[in-house]
């Protein structure tokens, strides 16, 4: 039988997730042996090439790249897993919610104290997806089976929840290892 | 004694005085019943509901409910667990809870709540209001993005210190805490010494310049959940 696959992403997120995810240590080898990786930042492959076991959503979702993701992560996985608190709450990007969005524009590429730009010209390039008017959890897009709270979660988190679901165990995390910070 | 009554929680025989409220009383058998707003220093006020139990067969909030002879408590139950978790939701949802950067993260009686209740994320839609920092006391700040409307600061500041520093003003979800009325908190007398600048259960009126003291695994709730001090009464 071959492995099930398990894909990741980051979206509005800083990776720091990811790099958790990288910080089960010599877990990894366990890891490879009992998955193969698909989409993921850690091989670089840009789109699900088929169907997966597992989906790791990091980061909430700010613009419309990220909700494509999501949809693509959903379309194409068993269990979708938010990991992080940016996933599912929204985390530190979520800061600029009760902020109007052109004021967040015009303080990043305008009225910064540090930006030099005299023209006054804010990006909108069509290479750059738009930004949403809010950063919103995940599970606010698509639906969420799983939720690893934590910025980051631990790595022993990622590796209670990860080993239990692909070994058919029902995913219940000790209470050291529910944190929200 | 002859104020002395025996009442049921869960099924099991306790003894209890008549004067106690039902949590004061389950505290003392060692059964622990979830609270926000109550606080062994202050008069309780039963405004949070965390604390519902039943009490033959009616909903009655814990920290405000004399025991009565024979009274018989339903506190661990599928409903009341799943009550109390919707409230702690609500909270979450109603106002802007960023546990990674808070200073009381760790040390937060919401926060443990929401981990002794196992949850990983709120089942309700997130709300992200408008909510202002004060930063005008030199000593204390006052961040209502965190503030659940406890009123413990009110009765703080009322009861232990003889001050009347904070009032719970406006109604509904634009409800909040004022300091004297609409003023900041650094035009008021409010003394970083005050029994209401260590009442808060949240991150909302925080001491400056002690941040993130104790290091992560020594807080208090890295470990053992809340209510471990209360079950270790008795078992
Ligand atoms: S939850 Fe924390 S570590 Fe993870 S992506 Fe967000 S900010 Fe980074
Ligand atoms: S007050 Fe408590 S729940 Fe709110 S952000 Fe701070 S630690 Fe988290
Ligand atoms: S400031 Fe703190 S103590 Fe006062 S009502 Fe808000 S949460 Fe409760
Ligand atoms: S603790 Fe009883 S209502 Fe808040």
């Amino acid at each position: 039988m071959s492995k099930p696959r398990v894909a990741s992403t980051s979206l509005a997120g800083c990776f720091g997730c990811h790099m958790s995810l990288l910080d089960i240590d010599d877990r990894i080898l366990q890891l490879i042996e009992l998955v193969d990786f698909d989409r993921s930042p850690i091989d670089d492959i840009k789109h699900i090439s088929q169907r997966c076991a597992i989906g790791l959503i990091e980061g909430g979702c700010c613009n419309e790249e990220n909700v494509h993701v999501l949809h693509e992560f959903r379309k194409n996985c068993d269990i979708l897993i938010s990991f992080g608190d940016c996933a599912t709450m929204g985390g530190i990007p979520a800061m600029r919610n009760n902020i109007p969005l052109e004021e967040c524009i015009n303080e990043a590429y305008r009225d910064g104290p540090t930006v030099y730009n005299p023209q006054g010209i804010t990006p909108q390039d069509p290479e750059i997806p738009l930004l949403l008017d809010k950063v919103y959890p995940a599970h606010e897009v698509v639906k969420i089976d799983y939720f690893l709270p934590g910025c980051p979660p631990s790595a022993d988190t990622l590796w209670a929840a990860l080993t239990a679901l692909l070994t058919n165990q029902p995913v219940e995390l000790p209470y050291e290892l529910l944190k929200y910070d | 004694m002859s104020d002395a009554i025996k009442i049921k929680i869960d099924g099991k025989e306790i003894e209890a005085r008549l004067g106690q409220t039902i949590m004061q009383a389950a505290d003392e058998a060692g059964i622990y019943i979830p609270r926000l707003c109550a606080h062994p220093d202050l008069k309780p006020i039963g405004s949070c509901r965390v604390c519902t139990v039943v009490v033959d067969g009616r909903a009655q909030a814990a920290c405000v409910k004399p025991v009565m002879e024979g009274m018989e408590i339903m506190n661990e139950t599928p409903e009341l667990l799943q009550h109390r978790r919707n409230i702690i939701d609500m909270m979450f949802v109603e106002g802007n809870h960023f546990c990674m950067f808070c200073e009381k993260s760790g040390n937060c009686e919401l926060q443990a709540l929401a981990y002794r209740f196992g949850i990983t994320a709120p089942q309700y839609p997130y709300q992200f209001p408008e909510k202002d920092v004060d930063a005008t006391h030199p000593d204390i700040m006052l961040d209502h993005n965190r503030c659940i409307m406890c009123a413990r600061c009110v009765r703080a500041s009322q009861e232990l210190d003889g001050k009347n520093v904070f009032q719970s003003i406006g109604r509904g979800f634009e409800r909040k805490i004022g300091v004297d009325g609409e003023r900041a908190l650094g035009d008021t007398d409010m003394a970083v010494t005050d029994k209401a600048a260590d009442i808060c259960p949240v991150g909302c009126i925080i001491k400056k310049r002690v941040g993130f003291e104790v290091p992560v695994g020594k807080r208090i709730y890295d470990k053992e959940p809340i209510g471990s001090d209360i079950e270790g009464v008795k078992s």
